[in-house]
């Protein structure tokens, strides 16, 4: 018999909840320097350059924030379906239609400096997220269809109808044929947020989410409906609460934050729309979510570290030469340690008394005899 | 005309090939209660290794042979934190699949876009010579052959022998199969090792004669339409081979209808695999009372023996 057994917590440890995020970026950080290594690079460098080397620099951290935006948004929409239960996993489409719509805006007004041009995008961008979400909430209500599957689906499809948009009717007629729309005018960009850096105003946004999360999660009876709907559904079954309500909300909710998400890249770095959006925000953000503990304020600190890892990830194939599957990679290593270590969440190791190691000893020999 | 029917005939069964391999290898995981998401990180790791052994040793048997093993010792991952740690299974098949699409891209980054000589077609003399049906029937690269064996052997193994009723009752109902003996832990622990192995060359057969070439991103979601194909397939493999053909002429038709030349946006063409997959989802899913009956009970319930 094993010296330890797992046992159920019967109450919540609000240590274990902030420990495990921490011990998986430090097994995350352990693991890289192995892989490091094996790369042939010197893991002190290869750190220093990934983690340390962009924090050093008011343009670093400029990106660093500028990156922590998209994947703060996307990641509090998602984290508000996953504690319902609801799976989307497709919010880089939900995304791309939020550019999309934005971007045709602004395309259409592109000699207007209107002060409403800016807001109706991001009402446009964020309509238009929650639209293509929509596709598969009532594909799932109505259908039965399987919201992964068909959320992934969708983002497959979402990239093609951009590349579709920007190699034809969006397309620059003075582009000389590339498949990029044109500049759009001063009024449809966020405003710098910093001289010398990238970052932008939209990072409000993603704040102010962040706020309206944090209320929406802890203190509303819809969040607490969609809450009980995860964890108890057969509960929240007897207390009246709707599946499809919970499907329609969790959907419309990721699909609306991703959409916003959309318009913060097209109308701050990139100023046009073009066949690269995002770097895999929209998956990305499904890690900063778990990472976070689908909560508000834990995906905040998630978000921070997830773009630390994008710029990190940019950076170091400069200066040291690591391959740019290194960002892949660390994400993938941290959701897999995350996971792990989220066994302590829910149940503690407990020594096993001598008593009970004595008698089951015993209980062995007293079989065999 | 015969050329273009041959092409679309021939040319699907090729293209479901990789298909086939990892959505038997999906039905004995889902068969034996887990669902497995990171097929297609486990894809495009067999893509990569196998393009890479291959081209290194110049043996496309030990490319197979090093995907299915690299496959598998990922899947390794994805059974350790499902069963070992409890972990979400929609989560941990999420994890593991972010990590294959990253060492996939680790793996090739020196024969990225480098091409290679794809593995022999049979050849059965006369026969192969048929016109339209001699180059569908008796003309493939060997694995279409192995991977429509692989459709009648796990048909075999899950309805009619003691193996495949302890997968399916260790899927339905983990407790009682527990009860009587049966390894709940180790069944899945090899239908989740199995599933890798499978996916592995599947991904293999996509860079060593599908396509035949290494890059970034060349499994292209195909690891999704897989575990979609399951669900069509409606946990039957031999349904689902054949939902996997149906995809490959799709993918066929995109070909077809850019070298025609007709006036459809090719980004339509491209994105039409996935939409006619949402579309076959909705239509099937939509009778309740088929997903639950052939549906593992224990599909995604994480299992503890509890002691």
């Amino acid at each position: 018999m094993k010296p330890f057994q797992l046992v159920p917590r019967t109450q919540q440890s609000l240590a274990a909840q902030l420990l495990v995020p921490v011990v998986s970026i430090i097994l995350t950080l352990v693991a890289g320097s192995v892989m490091f290594m094996l790369l042939g690079k010197s893991p002190p460098a290869a750190f220093y350059a990934f983690f340390i080397e962009p924090l050093t620099t008011r343009y670093g951290i400029g990106e660093v924030l500028l990156k922590m935006g998209p994947l703060l948004l996307i990641a509090q929409g998602l984290a508000i379906g996953f504690r319902a239960q609801v799976w989307n996993i497709g919010a880089e489409g939900q995304l791309l239609l939020g550019a999309i719509v934005s971007g045709a805006i602004a395309l259409q007004f592109e000699t207007s400096d209107s002060a409403w041009l800016l807001p109706s995008m991001v009402v446009g961008g964020t309509l238009a997220g929650a639209a293509w979400a929509a596709i598969a909430a009532w594909l799932r209500t109505s259908f039965n269809a399987n919201e992964i599957l068909v959320t992934f689906m969708l983002s497959s499809v979402a990239l093609q109808l951009l590349y579709y948009l920007v190699s034809g009717p969006l397309r620059d007629p003075m582009g000389m044929s590339f498949p990029q729309s044109a500049m759009f005018g001063d009024a449809a960009l966020f405003e710098p947020l910093v001289s010398g850096t990238r970052v932008n105003t939209s990072l409000y946004l993603a704040l102010a989410v962040t706020i309206v999360a944090w209320i929406f999660v802890q203190r509303s009876i819809p969040g607490y409906k969609l809450l009980v709907s995860g964890l108890a559904p057969q509960a929240a079954r007897y207390a009246g609460f709707s599946e499809n309500r919970a499907v329609w909300l969790g959907l419309l909710i990721g699909g609306a934050a991703a959409g916003m998400a959309g318009v913060g890249e097209v109308a701050g770095p990139l100023g046009l729309l073009q066949r690269n959006i995002s770097p895999g925000y929209g998956f990305a953000a499904i890690i900063v979510a778990f990472l976070g503990g689908l909560h508000p304020i834990g995906i905040l600190f998630a978000a921070f570290f997830m773009a630390l890892i994008y710029v990190g990830g940019d950076m170091s194939l400069v200066s040291v030469g690591l391959p740019n599957a290194s960002t892949t990679i660390f994400q993938g290593m941290l959701l897999v340690f995350y996971l792990a270590c989220y066994l302590f969440v829910n149940y503690r190791l407990q020594r096993r008394s001598k008593k009970q190691l004595i008698s089951a000893s015993s209980g062995r020999e007293g079989s065999t005899q | 005309m015969i050329d273009s029917l041959t092409f679309l005939l021939a040319g699907t069964l090729a293209a479901a090939t990789p298909l086939i391999f990892a959505a038997m290898g999906e039905l004995v995981v889902e068969k034996s209660g887990v669902l497995n998401l990171s097929i297609e990180g486990l894809m495009a790791t067999g893509a990569a290794t196998g393009f890479v052994v291959a081209t290194v040793t110049g043996s496309a048997v030990a490319g197979f042979t090093a995907a299915a093993f690299a496959s598998m010792l990922l899947s390794f991952v994805f059974a350790a934190l499902t069963l070992g740690f409890l972990a979400n299974q929609v989560a941990a098949g999420l994890a593991v699949g972010i990590l294959g699409l990253g060492t996939s891209v680790l793996i090739g980054k020196q024969y990225e876009g480098a091409t290679i000589k794809p593995i022999a077609n049979i050849d059965l003399g006369f026969l192969s010579d048929l016109p339209i049906i001699g180059k569908t029937l008796f003309g493939q690269d060997p694995m279409v052959y192995v991977g429509i064996a692989s459709v009648v052997l796990i048909t075999w193994v899950l309805n009619r022998t003691k193996l495949g009723l302890i997968i399916r009752a260790v899927g339905e109902s983990p407790k009682a199969a527990n009860s009587i003996g049966y390894p709940v832990i180790l069944v899945r622990f090899c239908a989740i090792a199995f599933g890798g192995a499978m996916a592995g060359i599947g991904g293999a057969h996509l860079t060593l004669s599908y396509t035949p070439l290494w890059a970034e991103g060349l499994v292209a979601g195909r690891g999704w339409i897989v575990v979609a194909l399951v669900v069509f397939g409606t946990w039957k493999a031999p349904r689902i081979a054949l939902g996997a053909y149906l995809f490959g002429a799709v993918s066929l038709l995109e070909l077809f209808v850019q070298g025609q030349g007709f006036a459809i946006p090719s980004q339509l063409m491209s994105a039409m695999p996935y939409i006619i997959t949402i579309i076959i989802l909705a239509i099937i899913s939509r009778d309740a009372r088929i997903i639950k009956l052939n549906h593992p009970a224990s599909l995604g319930v994480p299992y503890t023996s509890g002691e």
